[in-house]
């Protein structure tokens, strides 16, 4: 009697512990597999997210994109030129080890290393200096309005463990030797490494000495990559998933129509234009000169371009036109930037050939079939609708490596490309590579070599700008310069597409990436 | 007997570097691998850097001598996408590949012969008619639309089984095995169908055809005058007459089995080698991709080499043929 009774007991205890502290379980499907958890060894930004589960960096961004303190507490500008971060106290790795400035500095210097892949994404640090335990200086090369937005993708990592392990130099892919840094994690974030099968499953489980308050109630994440769109879809359905991304947009309507599972759809910070080819001769044309050099022909295809078809048509009403290089979340956006141009295909029958061409000419359009939402599809609908006003368009869609060192080396006359200024979330990330004149580490993606002395004067200005108000100031203006210019045809900044199951709460972020450590699951 | 295996090895050496050149040849049509390497906003000399790092910079030649020399000690170099050696991701996806492979290869044997008797000793029956029909679909239906109707049945609305993945895998030394758990034998079902499906409707067809033909002959026939019981002669003289021609067919398309399951791995996320070809693909992976295309060339000539060898073995006026030169114990 006695017996049964305690074993009663035991089990109602066990049915209240069970209700309180539930184990909840995120199985994430995602696109593709992580390369690995070595933090300074790919650019990716999806791999970045979903490291920053396991590791975490100076600053980081919230959800809602603000930059927030993260194992700084907060920061001061010493001079131009040395900025002083002062760390959190109390954090401690995973593996028990203390976080302190030594890490820091270990950290920074290995991901801007020669060697490092990620090198490009920390511009300008020279050296970390220590200044105590908790207090370090970062010394760069000129001032750096961007640093903070920079630092939120580069993690620390303990300098003890790295030594130990021998990876305080960052793994080169032509060495000839595996990195333990690859399949193997020691950082300060929410969750930390149980498990990982490379192509199958990875699996974290929380980290219960984290020194911030979770947002989630997570007890364990398993990554699951689904490469097949379709197959992707049909886990969720089926209730093997709890949350999809991307989720084909061409499936939409079947998820929503689904019980149980819903879709998450916003428009995101990735802006999808077109470039033009603006030196003296088309690649693929019939005419001597190029037309496209000529104002007047460049405002008559955006005069040719029904973009609310396209949005209509071909975005499923998801994606958002606009004639703004940069996402309004963007700093250097402003409302004014964003007025479009009407579809008025008669007016661009006469300004054609007012320029001249009243028969229009030839050019070839290039397109990548796999890398935006629905990318070859806005291509072809872009091909018709300049063909209906007398041009001959020449549409080529091709995997995204082709198109990209084709477009890269100058050989379309017009290309498609999209920018979400990702990893500095900034409008100088635009202004740097694709409105200035191709020069030095400027106009990096400025293959038709756009060039107005004014807006390269006023990057020049705006990269060593520290004052935040006059920063914008002139982004502004010179956004509000290229515009007149027609430099690019901004299209529409294309929507994120995630689906999830009924319960499962996230907060999509314009920059489509997942804060897994924001995740709640409610049943 | 030696001399046809020294034989056998040096055309698999010949057949290796072709494909391993044929394959460099390719990649240069591929794009530019270091634009999935560097950030966007990269500058050219970063890009230029990288590209010299991995010796991307170096004329065609150079770039596959250098494969070609690694790759005969055994090293064939570091993954581009994640720096890892391509020996350790092949031998890591392997498993998968031969698991998935061997019981679709089974499931077409098991099924397609016993069909394929069936429907040429009853040609007429409503059965026969009806598995015929069938046969066709299978031929000419593309593979995955046939894997996503079977998840779309049998995970969607049934629930029955997963859609995507191993299930749970054990590790028996370097061999993860999905034979010896109850959600491992559930993952493979799905995929093994949809691979197997092509190879088993052509094993069925040919069996038919064969077997029927072999039961026209004067043999048979006078076998039955003799009054062999139906089951002596269908079995023992008829079935093995009609295996033979089946036992190339089928090996030649065992490595059609490891060619397809790029796509079964595909659509069912199934981490074995063609699913990281596929990545490779993507990634602008040439390490990867080199390695696994010498590994499946390497693959197809063992297996036809062992086709013959089995093909000897079965057909004994090919043996007698064969016994001099080869010094046999005749």
């Amino acid at each position: 009697m006695h017996h049964r009774l305690l074993t009663t007991t035991a089990a109602v205890a066990l049915g209240l512990f069970a209700s309180t502290a539930t184990a909840e379980t995120l199985r994430f499907g995602a696109s593709a597999d992580i390369y690995g958890f070595d933090p300074h060894g790919v650019t990716s930004s999806y791999d970045n997210i979903f490291v920053h589960n396991i590791y975490e960096p100076l600053v980081r961004y919230s959800p809602q994109l603000d930059i927030e303190p993260a194992l700084a507490t907060h920061w001061e500008i010493i001079e131009p030129t040395r900025i002083r971060y002062f760390l959190r106290e109390g954090v401690t790795f995973h593996d028990g080890e203390t976080f302190d400035a030594e890490d820091v500095a270990v950290s920074l210097m290995r991901a801007v290393h020669p060697n490092s892949p990620l090198r490009g994404n920390l511009p300008g640090l020279v050296d970390v200096e220590i200044v105590d335990d908790l207090t370090v200086d970062l010394i760069m090369s000129g001032p750096s309005p961007l640093l903070n937005n920079f630092l939120t993708n580069i993690f620390i990592m303990d300098a003890g463990w790295m030594r130990e392990n021998n990876a305080v130099e960052p793994i080169d892919a032509n060495q000839g030797e595996e990195g333990f840094t690859t399949s193997n994690a020691n950082g300060t974030g929410p969750f930390m490494v149980e498990s990982r099968r490379p192509d199958s499953q990875t699996v974290l489980v929380v980290h219960s000495d984290w020194w911030d308050e979770p947002q989630h109630n997570l007890t364990r994440i398993e990554h699951r990559p689904i490469s097949s769109a379709a197959t992707r879809v049909a886990a969720l359905l089926s209730g093997e998933i709890d949350l999809i991304q991307p989720a084909p947009l061409q499936d939409a309507a079947r998820v929503e129509a689904a019980p149980g599972v819903r879709m998450l759809e916003n428009p995101g910070l990735r802006t999808i234009m077109m470039g033009f080819n603006l030196t003296d001769t088309l690649n693929d044309g019939n005419v001597e000169e190029n037309p496209l050099q000529d104002i007047r022909v460049r405002r008559a295809i955006k005069h040719a371009i029904d973009m609310d078809l396209i949005q209509e048509r071909i975005m499923r009403g998801k994606s958002r036109n606009t004639a703004a290089l940069i996402a309004p979340e963007v700093p250097g956006f402003a409302p004014e930037l964003n007025e479009r141009l009407p579809h008025d295909p008669d007016l661009a029958r006469e300004l054609l050939a007012e320029a001249g061409y009243p028969d229009g000419f030839a050019f070839n359009v290039n397109c990548t079939n796999d890398n935006y939402v629905n990318d070859e599809g806005i291509c072809q609908a872009l091909a018709a609708m300049l063909a209906r006003v007398g041009l001959e368009p020449r549409l080529v869609a091709e995997p995204r490596q082709l198109h990209f060192e084709r477009a890269q080396a100058g050989q379309t006359d017009m290309f498609m490309l999209g920018w979400a200024t990702l990893p500095m979330l900034d409008g100088f990330s635009v202004l740097s590579a694709m409105l200035h004149s191709p020069e030095g580490s400027y106009g990096t993606w400025n293959p038709g070599q756009y060039s107005n002395p004014r807006v390269d004067e006023l990057t020049q200005a705006i990269a060593v700008e520290l004052d935040d108000e006059a920063r914008i100031a002139m982004m502004v203006e010179a956004f509000g310069i290229a515009k007149e210019d027609l430099a690019w045809l901004p299209l529409h900044q294309q929507p994120l597409a995630w689906a999830a199951r009924e319960g499962v709460e996230i907060y999509q972020s314009a920059d489509d990436l997942a804060r897994l450590w924001t995740v709640r699951i409610n049943r | 007997m030696l001399g046809f295996l020294i034989r056998r090895i040096i055309q698999a050496i010949i057949v290796m570097l072709a494909v391993a050149l044929i394959a460099f040849m390719m990649f240069r049509f591929m794009g530019d691998p270091v634009s999935s390497m560097v950030p966007e906003h990269a500058t050219e000399q970063e890009r230029a850097e990288v590209r010299e790092r991995l010796g991307l910079d170096q004329p065609l030649f150079v770039q596959y001598g250098r494969f070609v020399a690694r790759a005969a000690t055994g090293d064939f170099g570091l993954s581009w996408r994640n720096a890892r050696p391509v020996s350790t991701l092949l031998a890591e996806r392997f498993p998968a590949t031969a698991e998935l492979v061997l019981v679709a290869a089974a499931l077409s044997l098991v099924v397609g012969i016993p069909l394929g008797i069936y429907t040429a000793l009853r040609p007429n029956s409503f059965n026969a008619q009806m598995l015929q029909f069938l046969s066709l679909v299978g031929i000419s239906l593309p593979t995955f639309v046939t894997g996503i109707l079977l998840i779309l049945v049998f995970s969607v609305w049934l629930g029955w089984l997963p859609s995507f993945g191993r299930g749970e895998v054990v590790d028996i030394g370097w061999w993860s095995t999905g034979f010896i758990t109850a959600s491992g034998l559930k993952a493979l079902i799905l995929p093994s169908i949809m691979l197997c499906l092509f190879q088993l409707t052509l094993i069925m067809r040919l069996v038919r055809a064969e077997m029927m033909e072999v039961l026209r002959t004067d043999y048979i026939k006078f076998a039955r005058a003799r009054g062999l019981r139906d089951r002596a002669i269908n079995f023992r003289h008829a079935l093995r007459n009609t295996l033979i021609p089946v036992i190339t067919i089928f090996g030649l398309q065992l490595g059609g089995l490891i060619a397809f399951a790029i796509i079964t791995e595909t659509v069912f996320q199934w981490p074995g080698m063609g699913a990281l070809f596929i990545q490779a693909v993507n990634f602008g992976d040439v390490p990867v991709m080199a390695a696994y295309l010498v590994l499946v060339s390497f693959i197809f000539v063992v297996i036809n080499t062992s086709v013959d060898l089995l093909y000897a073995s079965i057909d004994p006026r090919l043996r007698v043929d064969d016994a001099g030169p080869a010094g046999g114990g005749h």
